[in-house]
């Protein structure tokens, strides 16, 4: 099998069309992000109750979404499957574009973010925030040593190493992630240690979908083979990643059922929570777990790209919808301070706390987004991340017989 | 080591030693050792775990509808008395209804000043810290406004400052895009001054508050403490809160 890898000739109207798309986006994102710093957070819709608000919920969903976007490579490299060699290398682009998209966001939205210097040379070893510091640039770090030796011959050699540590590296990191909620022992809502892998399996599900959507669109768009048996298979992963992901949301649910004490919460998020429990419901669980699951599954159904790229489109909602319920409405449910006492006071105890997004806050979510898509889109022109073809007769003959 | 699976030899040393180095200090210097355990330090000398501040409320005395102590801190402390979501609340009352028996009782709620604060393990950066004598602040200007320290907080202590501010009280200085909560008037403690919280509370004749020196135990607190049933918020946790509550 010989695979010839090309950058996309990036000369089209229709390219530049894209380029200036995103780059409007990117640009809305870095005004929404000047405005709430210069007035302050008052124009957000974030409170004293709720104080990560909508720009989480993105950041978050991009940098679990950025480890599993590794999946193609790491199924490659470490596990050896030859038939998914050729998509590595986009696979490590789109990691390294979802992280540097989130990690935007997420620093856009600090305080103070004038002060990311002062996050960068002070450090609290004992803080899930500042490990994850770490875990970023190392993610950052191996997953170009990764992409080097994929690309430069002469260090071909040590792909399977950088492979390797880049594979570990993205299990700590989503480990990390849910970490930051997971450690959150004050709170009902998130001291779990179930949080840690269920972030782990979440990632496979939305970086995969996101790869597909990227992988789809690339090869579409520029016109190049992208093959029937290929995508059938990253289907079927992808179906069986959101089964994972949404067996690890039961087992999260039913644990939280079996303790008395977050009967209240539960209750909250699964009957009675307004808004987080339609997103639940129909947001996380049927539009973004079920339905996909339908379409990944059927044979005939996943054949068709149009489904196939929906059932993406959903998983990806599903995983923002998913955020939103555990970030947001983890918070919206008041602290029990005084269990057995009903509570009152001029600070909100004991009542569940509103929160409307704000329109700058989504712009910034959504400059987050078009950061990585401007990373994949400029990715792919300047350096060699794609196949020429990645048709199954090129790919894998056994697939296409 | 804990005190009750001690070594009972151990045990007689350390006491041993104990009582020397007592002796020794009363009979080289007694007054600069009683100075300390009565006050917190002297101007210019470092803090030290010596001391450790803390607040005992007795919920018998607080009256419920009274704000004497969160109009204080505000006053003090140089913020408002707003109650919009976002304004800072660095101490609220809390009016609760017991679910079963209806019994009512009206507290103030701050910073508990725990002595293994959440909010310090969790803070990348090490802005919240907690001085050797208890007391868990912010430091402002390391502080980089991402509110993990809040996420953190069992008790909603903490406020984030929303909007630019005007008019700051040079003791207590604030800004836009940090987190801030309750100091224990750290600045007036230094000063050998009590909480304003505590002073008001006085004043408006319930004395429901009473500061002092949880390791001292000639101090008006730990003799309470050591008399009366008291407890701590969300006990559950275990994080050995400066604050204590009487009368529930
Ligand atoms: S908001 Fe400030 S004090 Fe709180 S955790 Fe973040 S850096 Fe630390």
């Amino acid at each position: 099998m010989h695979i010839t890898y090309r950058e996309v000739e990036g000369r089209s109207p229709r390219y530049w069309a894209l380029l200036g798309l995103i780059g409007l986006f990117v640009l809305i994102g870095l005004g929404a992000a000047w405005y709430m710093e210069h007035h302050g957070h008052i124009v957000t819709g974030m409170t004293n109750q709720i104080v990560w608000g909508m720009p989480h919920v993105f950041a978050v969903f991009l940098i679990v979404a950025a480890s599993g976007a590794l999946n193609a490579a790491s199924i490659a490299s470490v596990f050896g499957k030859t038939a998914y060699k050729p998509l590595a290398r986009l696979s490590g682009l789109v990691a390294v574009a979802l992280l540097a998209g989130g990690l935007m966001v997420l620093m856009l939205d600090l305080g103070r973010p004038d002060r990311v210097v002062v996050a960068a040379t002070y450090y609290n070893f004992k803080s899930v925030f500042a490990w994850n510091v770490f875990l970023y640039t190392g993610f950052f770090t191996f997953v170009a040593l990764y992409l080097w030796t994929m690309m430069d011959s002469t260090v071909g050699a040590y792909g399977k190493y950088a492979g390797m540590a880049a594979f570990i590296w993205r299990l700590v990191l989503t480990t990390g992630t849910g970490s930051i909620f997971g450690f959150l022992v004050a709170r009902e809502s998130y001291s779990s240690a179930l949080l840690a892998p269920m972030f782990i399996v979440l990632s496979f599900s939305y970086g995969m979908a996101v790869y597909l959507l990227v992988l789809i669109a690339s090869y579409v768009w520029t016109g190049r083979p992208l093959g029937e048996a290929l995508l059938n298979r990253l289907a079927k992963l992808l179906g069986w990643f959101i089964a994972g992901a949404l067996y690890f949301v039961v087992v999260f649910h039913m644990t939280n059922l079996y303790f008395t004490k977050y009967h209240g919460f539960e209750k909250f998020i699964l009957v009675e929570g307004g808004v987080y429990t339609q997103m639940f419901w129909i947001g996380q669980i049927l539009l973004g777990s079920v339905v996909p699951m339908l379409i990944l599954f059927n044979p005939k159904l996943r054949a068709s790209r149009g489904l196939l790229v929906t059932a993406c489109l959903l998983v990806v909602l599903g995983g923002l919808a998913q955020m939103y319920v555990t970030i947001i409405g983890g918070q919206a449910w008041p602290l029990d301070i005084f269990p057995g006492w009903e509570e009152r006071s001029t600070f909100f105890d004991g009542v569940v706390h509103p929160y409307s997004p704000s329109l700058p806050e989504v712009l910034l979510g959504i400059g987050g987004v078009a950061v990585a898509l401007a990373i994949v889109t400029i990715g792919v022109k300047v350096l060699r991340f794609l196949p020429e073809s990645l048709s199954d007769a090129d790919v894998d003959p056994h697939a296409a017989k | 080591m804990n005190e009750k699976n001690a070594n009972p030899i151990d045990q007689d040393r350390r006491q041993f030693l104990t009582a020397s180095a007592a002796m020794a200090g009363v009979a080289i210097a007694p007054g600069v050792l009683l100075y300390n355990i009565a006050h917190g330090k002297p101007a210019d000398q470092p803090v030290s775990n010596a001391v450790r501040w803390g607040m005992l409320i007795d919920t018998n005395q607080c009256r419920e509808g009274c704000d004497a102590c969160v109009k204080a801190c505000g006053e003090e402390n140089g913020f408002g008395h707003g109650t919009r979501e976002t304004d800072s609340q660095w101490i609220r009352k809390v009016e609760l209804k017991d679910m079963r028996s209806g019994q009512t009782k009206s507290l103030p709620v701050m910073c508990q000043h725990c002595a293994e604060p959440p909010c310090v393990d969790v803070c990348p950066t090490g802005a919240s810290f907690k001085r050797a004598d208890g007391i868990v602040l912010v430091d402002r200007h390391i502080c980089i406004g991402c509110r993990y320290c809040m996420m953190a907080c069992p008790y909603k202590a903490r406020s984030f400052v929303h909007e630019r501010i005007t008019d700051q009280n040079p003791d207590v200085p604030r800004g836009i895009g940090c987190v801030e909560s309750c100091t224990m008037c750290v600045h007036r403690v230094d000063r050998d001054q009590q909480p304003a919280c505590v002073e008001a509370c006085a004043k408006a004749g319930h004395g429901a508050i009473i500061f002092g020196n949880l390791n001292d135990p000639n101090s008006e607190i730990a003799k309470r403490i050591a008399q009366y049933a008291t407890m701590e918020l969300r006990a559950d946790l275990k994080l050995n809160l400066g604050v204590r509550y009487q009368g529930f």
